[in-house]
This record gives structure tokens, sequence and C-alpha cells, in this order.
């Protein structure tokens, strides 16, 4: 494989750095794209949040009012005169509940919708974003690193979404709404219940900051753990071999020891948390139905805005409130960790999509080209079966130039990192129909080759010409369709082995496919398995083996039919008796086409047109494995070595 | 199946009774504040002296601040409980597969095996968590609730006879619905997970064949897919809020009318403004406990899956067994098969391997060559007893290897697999796996006969390079190198390489063999090989094909007597099909 940039200190130069995008920012621009996706239906549902929130912090008033109405009728018993005060009240009540319960009903659905709506945009945002990516973003970040943004991040979005930000928003207009009826009827009284609130908010903060610090270690064991297992359930066949397993149990129990430390102290903090804020707000309960007795009782002076004097009317709404404003105090310290944790997923998800894209400013296009008998080349809109570059020159004139697999690399240098060049000086011509092989050990910068070529990589100096044309102004899509590539590790997709198959070249036929599959060798086995070609294959075809993975890799390249192809150790899996069977499709599948080969096996590359020995990043020898042999260098080495054991 | 799992609660059941006894205690305290709480209002009413007022004050003060005590020490002991439930899991999940075959890991897939212990387990763990404070506390608080409030309001009571039943059967109703709907989107919503992940690991091939767009188009379809489903099912769920929301609406018209009017007619004997506040407390602590019962019925639906995953591998009895009284030493590395029949699983229809009969004498090299499929891993998985025969019996050192103790058979044959691993660690860490108690002139030797020595040296840190997890930063050849130093470490009487040079360049190949002609010659070594000059020095060549044992021979004798050997060994001498380019 390609030199481990992973491993160096790039590792992580496209990466997000951690913590550092921990600011407000992120989270607004998460609230701005919701409301982008939703100009008219989230700020509907915002009303109707605001609105049923308010309506549930009314009944106050009107238990106020009936309740003056009992203080002022029971002594008498007189339900009738009572009635007249009692059921308007009630019935404005009872049609404001009416109306609230449309807005809950309305904006719970909206939200159900639009919370799905909104992780599924961004879900595409994100994918299609990354799709544009670079190679590089893949080789230098892990892949479960990737993954997590679909996983755990956008889960702390849609907790965000769906959870706390309609949490929140409630709450803060029940808490607004509620603080402003209790000074309508009392200032003493809400003095002492913000007191009490004051001192929620400080245990909440302290609490919320143990927990804080703890889940943060629950979650670094976790990682821990997870990576443990992870290996040790990857390696369990080494581990049986060597006889390992007590001292992995050791181990194990050391680490998942520490996160049962770390994670029931995260967890005891936050469980906590809630009955005392419960009780906090119980014995302020208790405190203000002491105090309104007191004053009651003293007749102390009453200040409030409505001018209304201390009563037991009052009392018994205000104790109704101080429970809902300190579960609704409660409920806001309760989500404010869900807004933490979405603010560091969103600032991840936003790190992946802002990240730079592949740049292709390439504006050389491929067509389908007919050749006009006079042998000028002109645009065809079907499928003709040959390729043509269509070249715009800055004088507005446009240029046919037939694709014919016409590939030259002169004085090429590449580094994957800034001063370590893995490539110096590499010159290859590669004329339309020649096979061109690379040999050389690991690390000597055969496939570094390729990713240049197919512009996985840009090169840092020198040129690559693709039939003439600079590859740097070949839009890369289509440069890429130009060539076919089949490398060592195989990567097959959930589907069907035709659909598989079928990925080289989308709107190839079932016959197209099964006559590529027969090119490649891949028929014979395929025919023999289950449901032949309709045999689905998951888990990267978990259910075959390497080599036949392989096999249909070669399908795959064969029915995009490219004119130029790339094998990077396509066959390294295929015990050589097989290979000698697929090499006859391979040779017919060559033919007329320029092929760069790699492979450690020199039997695959000995008929090359002309064969490079790498080393280091140089190319040391360069010739036919004749010319190589009489040339009794590194080639000859390496060939004798092979068959010369003693 | 629950009695498997609660077993693995085991020191963690103080903590859980402890929890469960104080949660009652707090669900009791809780109930009776609104009822001290009436009186006191009505005292206050009633206009007695404000000492009366304060003494029930501070009494009730008391009962809270018990009850936060209470449920302060019951949130502590409850994480306990579940986390240690939970450490308690995984650890016997994982020992059980420390004891598994590898016929048992075969059954379980290693993503499998990880996922039961990480997410289902956390699942699980969450799961106790709510039922421990919940599942006791809310049904209670039910009841509680509504005998308080029949004593207090008597006939206003009724309230919550209307709605209890309402809010009940709703929430029940959609439960039972929205369940089956999320149920069906998880599933789909784990696969589309699994399918960016194949995308993200097959980027080049994505890229290759310019196939960004028809990804793109493939995602959309599949994420809009689960976009509706969880819609539907998330629509449905959010039923539940308006439908509490009536509840407590209904509650607080209908106390405020018949609890004004019995007030008003009885001149507040029956009911006094005290009780009116009560009775809308209760009313909210009601419908609470409903809401939180409905809660876990959908946790419990949620995890009842992970329940099953994990109680799969716990119940699962590892294939191979330790014999009784096991032989402790193996004398040479002779091995023998002798009749061997052999598949991977019961119900496999065609057998992997098929009367073989072989002979190995100690110290001989043996080459095993074939095509994919052929059964040579099969073959040698045998002699290390990874499998048992289904046919037959394999002996190493003149005893069967059943007899053996795993630890000694295993010890004395050093297999090299085909798809080997590094753990993260250094290198010497990672060569002590072969010998706890090796030297470092012990590493170096082994390292020297792989033919590893050098390269490791070249790295700047030497023998105590940092392997990275998955051996990212080393290359396929010098993995399988540290590989062999590390199975060499072990100084085994059979030494098998299972493909396990195929990375390594041809020289070095022949390098480590010549090695261990010279240097472990009384070892037995089995190697594996798709290059033929990687065994045509052999003392045996054994050739497989389709499970069975087509020619055995040294390299001559089989090039005389064997198509297939003559075949391969020409094809890759000669080049591709014996032309020549030119």
């Amino acid at each position: 494989m390609m030199s481990k940039p992973m491993a160096g200190p790039g590792g992580k130069v496209a990466g997000v750095p951690k913590g550092k995008r921990l600011d407000g920012k992120c989270l607004i621009r998460v609230i701005k794209f919701f409301f982008k996706c939703y100009p008219v239906l989230a700020p509907l549902t915002a009303l109707c949040i605001l609105f049923s929130a308010g309506v549930s912090a009314m009944p106050s008033i009107f238990i106020q009012r009936v309740i003056a109405a009992i203080e002022n009728w029971y002594k008498t018993g007189d339900w009738i005169s009572a009635k007249a005060e009692i059921i308007p009240a009630v019935i404005i009540l009872a049609s404001l509940y009416v109306v609230s319960l449309i807005a809950i009903t309305l904006h719970t659905q909206l939200m159900a919708y639009m919370t799905q709506g909104f992780l599924n945009k961004l879900r595409k945002k994100l994918f299609d974003g990354m799709q544009n990516l670079p190679i590089r973003y893949f080789d230098t970040n892990k892949h479960g690193d990737i993954m997590s943004h679909y996983t755990n991040d956008i889960d702390t979005l849609r907790q965000l979404i769906s959870q706390s930000l309609p949490a929140l928003l409630q709450s803060i207009a029940i808490v607004t709404v509620v603080l402003s009826l209790m000074l309508w009827f009392s200032v003493w009284m809400t003095l002492i219940i913000v007191a009490g609130v004051i001192m929620i908010a400080l245990i909440s903060k302290k609490f919320g900051g143990g927990s804080a610090k703890y889940f943060i270690r629950q979650q670094k064991a976790t990682g821990e753990t997870e990576g443990y297992i992870q290996e040790m359930m990857n390696g369990q066949k080494v581990v049986k071999v060597f006889c390992h397993e007590e001292a992995g149990k050791e181990d194990f129990d050391r680490i998942n020891d520490a996160l049962y430390e770390d994670s029931y102290r995260a967890h005891a903090y936050a469980n906590m948390l809630g009955p005392i804020n419960m009780n906090i707000g119980n014995i302020l309960y208790v405190l203000v139905a002491v105090a309104a007795g007191f004053f009651l009782l003293s007749n102390f002076q009453n200040l409030s805005i409505s001018g209304k004097a201390f009563h037991i009317s009052i009392l018994v709404p205000f104790l109704n409130m101080t429970k809902q404003f300190t579960a609704n105090v409660n409920q806001v310290s309760q989500q404010i960790n869900s807004v933490v944790m979405a603010m560091a997923g969103a600032g991840r998800v936003f790190g992946l999509m802002d990240q730079q894209p592949e740049v292709d400013d390439g504006y050389v296009t491929l067509v389908n080209a007919k050749v006009e008998e006079d042998g000028t080349v002109t645009e065809s809109e079907k499928r003709t079966g040959k390729w043509a570059w269509k070249h715009p020159h800055s004088d507005g004139t446009l240029t046919y130039t037939l694709l014919q697999g016409d590939v030259r690399l002169s004085q090429v240098d590449f580094g994957y990192e800034e001063g370590k060049d893995v490539l110096h000086d590499v010159s290859v011509y590669a004329e339309p129909g020649q096979k061109v092989a690379f040999v050389g050990a690991t690390g000597a910068g055969k496939t570094t080759i390729t990713n240049l070529i197919n512009r996985f990589y840009d090169i840092a100096d020198g040129k690559i010409r693709y039939d003439g044309i600079n590859i740097n102004k070949i839009k890369k899509s289509d440069l890429r369709r130009s060539l076919g590539i089949v490398l060592q590790e195989t990567n097959l997709f959930t589907g069907s082995v035709m659909d598989n198959i079928r990925y080289g070249r989308l709107d190839a036929t079932d016959d197209e496919c099964i006559n590529a599959a027969r090119l490649a060798g891949a028929d014979d086995f395929i025919t023999r398995l289950p449901e032949g070609y309709n045999t689905m294959l998951n888990n990267n075809g978990s259910n075959l083996s390497q080599g036949q993975r392989q096999l249909i890799a070669i399908a795959r390249a064969a029915v995009a039919d490219p004119p130029v192809m790339i094998l990077d150790e396509a066959t390294s899996s295929i015990d050589t008796r097989t290979e000698a069977i697929v090499q006859r499709g391979m040779d017919k599948l060559m033919e007329g086409r320029t092929v760069f080969v790699i492979a450690h096996r020199l039997s695959t590359i000995m008929n090359s047109d002309v064969i490079m020995v790498l080393d280091h990043g140089r190319i040391i020898e360069r010739g036919t494995h004749k010319d190589l042999i009489a040339q009794k260098g590194t080639y000859y080495q390496l060939y004798t070595g092979a068959f010369e054991l003693d | 199946m629950i009695k498997r799992l609660a077993g693995c609660i085991r020191e963690y059941k103080t903590p859980t009774i402890i929890t469960l006894i104080l949660i009652v205690l707090e669900a009791v305290i809780e109930t009776f504040i609104p009822f001290i709480t009436a009186d006191l209002v009505n005292r206050i009413k009633a206009q007695v002296p404000i000492e009366e007022v304060i003494k029930t004050g501070v009494f009730l003060v008391a009962l809270t601040l018990v009850s936060l005590c209470c449920g302060g020490i019951a949130a502590f002991t409850c994480s306990k409980a579940s986390c240690g439930f939970a450490k308690n899991l995984r650890k016997d999940i994982y020992y059980r597969v420390q004891g598994f075959s590898f016929e048992n890991i075969d059954k379980f897939s290693t993503s499998s095996l990880v996922t039961r212990m990480t997410t289902d387990i956390a699942n699980v763990q969450m799961s106790y968590m709510m039922i421990i404070r919940t599942a006791i506390r809310s049904p209670l608080m039910l009841i509680f609730s509504v005998v308080m409030a029949y004593v207090m309001g008597g006939f206003l009571a009724t309230a919550f006879v209307i709605v209890i039943p309402v809010l009940a059967l709703g929430l029940y109703f959609v439960s039972r619905k929205a369940m089956p709907a999320f149920r069906k989107v998880f599933k789909r919503y784990d696969r589309l997970n699994e399918s960016i992940e194949e995308n993200v690991r097959g980027m080049r091939v994505v890229k290759g064949f310019s196939r960004e767009n028809y990804e793109k188009k493939k995602f959309s379809k599949a994420s809009d897919d689960i976009c509706q489903g969880f819609t539907t099912a998330e629509r449905i769920v959010a039923l539940n809020t308006p439908l509490m929301q009536f509840c407590v609406y209904f509650n607080m018209i209908f106390v405020l009318i018949v609890g004004s009017k019995m007030a008003i007619e009885s001149k507040g004997v029956a009911l006094d403004v005290g009780q009116i506040s009560a009775m809308l407390t209760y009313g909210m602590q009601i419908l609470m406990s409903l809401m939180m019962l409905s809660m876990i019925y959908v946790i419990l639906t949620i995890s009842t899956e992970s329940f099953k995953r994990i109680y799969e591998v716990l119940k699962e009895e590892p294939s191979l067994h330790n014999p009784e009284n096991p032989v402790m030493t193996v004398v040479d590395g002779s091995v023998d098969f002798e009749g061997v029949n052999f598949k991977y699983s019961s119900a496999a229809k065609r057998n992997a391997l098929e009367n073989i009969d072989l002979h190995i004498k100690s110290g001989m090299t043996v080459g095993v060559i074939g095509g994919t499929g052929s059964g040579k891993t099969s073959l040698v998985q045998l002699i290390p007893r990874l499998y048992d025969v289904t046919d037959g019996t394999v002996k190493v050192g003149g005893k069967d290897v059943r007899e053996y103790g795993l630890d000694t058979l295993r010890n004395s044959v050093a297999m090299v697999l085909q798809k080997n691993v590094l753990f993260s660690g250094t290198i010497k860490e990672n060569l002590r796996w072969g010998n706890a108690n090796a030297t470092d002139e012990e590493l170096i030797e082994a390292c020297k006969l792989a033919q590893a020595d050098d390269f490791v040296r070249s790295f700047p840190d030497g023998y105590d390079t940092k392997i990275e997890q998955g051996g990212t930063n080393v290359s396929g050849g010098q993995k399988q190198r540290l590989c062999i130093a590390r199975a060499l470490l072990k100084k085994p009487k059979i030494l098998i390489l299972d493909d396990s040079t195929s990375a390594v360049d041809t020289k070095t190949d022949s390098l480590i063999r010549e090695g261990f002609k010279n240097f472990i010659p009384e070892t037995t070594k089995i190697i594996i090989a798709q290059r033929v000059a990687s065994v045509m020095d052999a003392d045996l060549i054994v050739v497989m094909e389709n499970g069975k044992i087509s020619a055995m021979g040294n390299h001559s004798e089989l090039l005389e007597k064997s198509e297939i050997y003559r075949e391969v060994y020409e094809q890759q001498i000669y080049g591709a099909g014996g032309e020549d380019d030119e």
C-alpha cells in the first residue's frame, strides 16, 4: 500500500483540533441552519411553544380568582352567587386550554417532523461534502473518527433540536411569565423564591461541573475500553494461539475497573442533581407558605404590582407557581449539559463540513467521440466506444483529442508531507497499449506513482501529461473515468455481485457484466455461489475469499472498459494456478490498453513492455525483462532470488 | 435469561437494594408533603398563631431534608449499582470469549462481539438505572397519590378515576404503535451507518470510478427512507405530550369547578382551600408517574434486543474442552493425521478436509501448496487444535491432540496465522507475547532469524518503537516478519507458517528459510505458501486440492507425478502461461 501518511506527525493536519471549536458560534450556526431549512415552520413552532408555555403559566390568575370567590362565599355556602364569579373564569381558562392543546399538538408534531427532516438534510450535506474531499483526508483521519460524525455527533444535535431547544424555550417562557405574575401578586414573596433559585443555580453549577469533569473522564475511559475490546476481539485468534487469555484478562480488568470508577462518579453527580434541586424546590415551597403565613398573620404591608394586599387567595396560586418556577429552572439546568455536548458535536460536524473540498479546476472533459472519414474528431451524443478530450482554449476555440492512453510523467517529485519527498525525479513514458510495471520493496513509491496519475494527490514538481494534455487541466472525474483501477485492498459494496460489477459502469447490461466477469475469470466461482450473480454481498463481501473479492474487483474494472488501467497488486491474493487462468483473461483485458501494473510476483509482470525498478522513490532500473536480466542489477537479483533458492 | 443476567449483579446487589429502599422512602415522603402543606395552608387561613405555622413549617422542612438525603444517597448507590452491573457484564462477556474456541468465534463476528460489549451494555446500563430508580417508585407514587387524594379530596379524587385510564390507555397505544416502527427503522439506521463506513473505507474505489454523485444519490435515498421511518415513529410518540397535557388541563378544570362547589356548599368542611391546592399537586404526581411508567415500557422494549444479544454470548458454550487428565508435555514435533475428515460446522454440507493421512517426522520441513479454498489452512489449524476433527485423529508427539492441555499443546505448536495482528504497544511488548520472560538478547536473536532485526533497528526507537493499533505503521512484510519472530520466541516444537511471508520479498523469504534450517533444525516446520520457491526445498511437499491431498513427495518427485505441481511450478518460474513477451 501507499506509504503511510497516517503514522507521521501530519496525521492531524486535516483533523479538527479538538476542543478548540467549543464556542457558541457553532450552536448559532446550527440554529441558523435549522431556521434556513424551515423558514416558515420553525418560527411557527416557536410561536406555538411560546403560546402553550404562556398558557400553562396562566392558571395562577384563575386559581387566585376562584379561591378569592370561595373565600367570599363559603361562609354563606352560596354556590349560586359564587358560580357567577367562578364559572366565567373557568370558561376563559378552558378556552385558553383548548387553544393551547391545539398549539401543543401542532408543535410536537411539527417538531417530530422537522427534527428528522433537519437531521436528514444535515446528514446528506455532510455526506455530500465528504464525497468531495480529497483522498488525503481519508488517509489522514481514522475511519472510526469520521464515522462518529454521523453517529455520536449528529446524535447530540438530534438531542439539541428535538429536546433541549424546545425545552429551553418553553422553560424560559414559563419562567418569565411566572416571574411577572409573582411580582404582580407580591414582590416580597418573589424575592424569597429568587433567592432559592439562585441557590439552585449555584448547586447545579457545582454538581454540573463535577459531573462534566467525570463525564469527560468517562468518555476517555470508554474510548480506551472500546479500543481495547476492538483490538482484542480482532486479534482473538492470535490471543488463543499464544495462550494469552489470562494476561489479556488482567489488562481488561484494569481498564474495565477504571471505566467503572469514572462512570459511576459521573452518573452519581448527574443523578444527585435531580433530587437535590427538587427538594430545594420543596423547601422553598414550605418557606413560601410559612412566610406567607407570617405576612398574613402579622398584617405585613404587601408590595405588589397589582397593589393587592396579602390574602389567602394569593397564597395558593403562589405555592403553585413556586413549584412551576423551580421545576422549570431545574429543567433549564438539566438541559445545559446536553447543550454543551451539542456544541462539541456541532463543532465537529461543521469541522467536517468546512473541510476544503478537492480542488478541481480542470476544464478539459471527456466526451463520446466520432471519427469522421477525413480523420477529424467530433463530439457524439451516443456511446460510440471511442472517447475524446474536449479542450476549450483561452482564445475560444475548441479542440478534440482522441483518447489514446498515452501517459507521461516527467521529472516528478512528490511527498505526502512537506519536505519529505517520497518520489524523486521520476519519469515514466507509457505509450498507448503498453504495459508498464513497477517493481520494488514496500515503501519504494510504487503505489504513490499511481496515486499521482489519477490525481488522488497532486505532484509537487514536474509534469504529468495524458494524451499530451497536462492532467491538471483535465476535470478530475473525467480523468478518473478514463482510468480503471484495481487495488490490493478490495472494497466491495453492499448489494448483489451483479451490482458490484456494474459499479464500474452504471449503464452496463447484465450481459456486459457477465462478460466482464468471464474476462476476469470470476464467472466460474460466481455461478457456483448460492444465488449466482444475485448473491448478496455485505460487510465488504466477507462471505467471499480475498482472492474471489479481487476477481470481482477486476471484473468491475473490466466492465468500465477504460483505456488506461492501474492494477496495484490486483492479483496478489489469487493463487498462482488461478492466476494463470485469470491471466489469459487479464491479457485479453489488457490488450490495446495502457496498463500500469504493480506486483510482488514477478511472474505477473515479466511480459511487460517496460519494467521500472523503484528504490526509495527513484527509478534505478528500467527496461524489458530481457534487458534487465542482462543488466544483472537489482531486478536480476530479485528474479534469481525467486527460483535459485540456495 | 433474566436469571442469568441478574446473576451478573453480584457485589452490586447491596447498592441496588439500598437504592430501592431509599427510593420507596422518598416516594412516601413526597406524597406526604402536599398533605401536610394543605394542613398548613388551612391553618394559615384559619389565622392560627404564628408559632404553630412555624412548627408545621419546621416539620415540613425536616421531612424534605430527609427526602433529600434519601434521594441523594439513592442517586449515588444507583449509579454504583448500574455502572457496576455493566462492569460485571462486560467482564463476564470478555472472560466468556476468552474461553471460546475458534468455532465459537466464527459464529459471532468480531464486530458483533464488539457491539455487544459496548453499545448493548451501555443500553443495559441505562435501562437498569431506569428500572431501579423508577420501576418501583412510579407505581408506588401512583398508588400513594391516589390513596392520599381520596383521603383528602373524597369525591374530588374522581377526577383521577376518569383521567388515569384515559392516559394509561393512550400511553399504552402510543407505545404499542411506536415500538415496532422504531425497531424497524433502528435496524435500517444501523445499515445506513454501515454503508457510510463502507463508503469511507472504499473511498479510493468511489473516486477511482468517479462515483461520487452515484454514492450521493444512493445515500440520499437511504437517508430519506430512514427520515421517513423515524418521522412516522416520532410523530406517534409526539402524541404523548398533548395527551398528557389534556389530562393536566382536565384535572385543573375539574378541581376548580367541583372543588370550589364542594368547598362552598359544605362551608369548608368537606374541602378547603388547602385541599384544593393539594389536589392539584397530587394530580401532577399521578400523571407524572404514569408518564414514567410508559417511558420504562419504551426503554425496556428498546433494550430487550440488547439484553438478548448479551445473553447469547453468555450462554454460548465453548466447543473445545480441556481433557480431565491432560498430558502436560509434548515429546517431539512429529505430526500424524489419521483418516481425518473435517468440517467447520455440523451444518456444513461439504467437508473442508477429507480422508487426510499424513505423517510428519519431528524436525522435518514440510511445504503445503494448493489453490484458494483447497484446505491448506484447515489442515494446519487442526494441529494446535484450533478446531477439532470431525472424524479420525490428529496426533502430535505420538498422542492425540485432544489428550493434551490446550496451553501445553499450543505452547509447543507455534502458528503464524494468515490474518495476523500486532497489538498496540512497543515492538518488544509484542514480541514478548511469545515468551513473557524472554531477555533482550533472545528477542534480538528471534528477530535476526525472522529477518526483522535490521528494519527494527532502522526505526528511531528501535525495539521500543510503538506499534499503532492494527499495526498500521509497519508495512505488510515487516508485520509478517515480526509475527514470525513472535512465534519463534515460543521455542516451539512445531512451527506453522500459514502463508506468512506473502508480503516479504523473495530474497528475504529465502533467507528466513535458510535460517530455520541452520538454527532450528529440530523444530518441525510446516510452511503454507503460494510461491513454489518457498516450498521446493522442503523435505516433503503436500499438494492440496478440494480438501484432499492430491500428491505428496519432494520437489523432483512431484515434478514427475503431480500435474498440478508441475503446472504451478512452470507457470511461476517461466512466466505467465509459459509465454514469453517476445
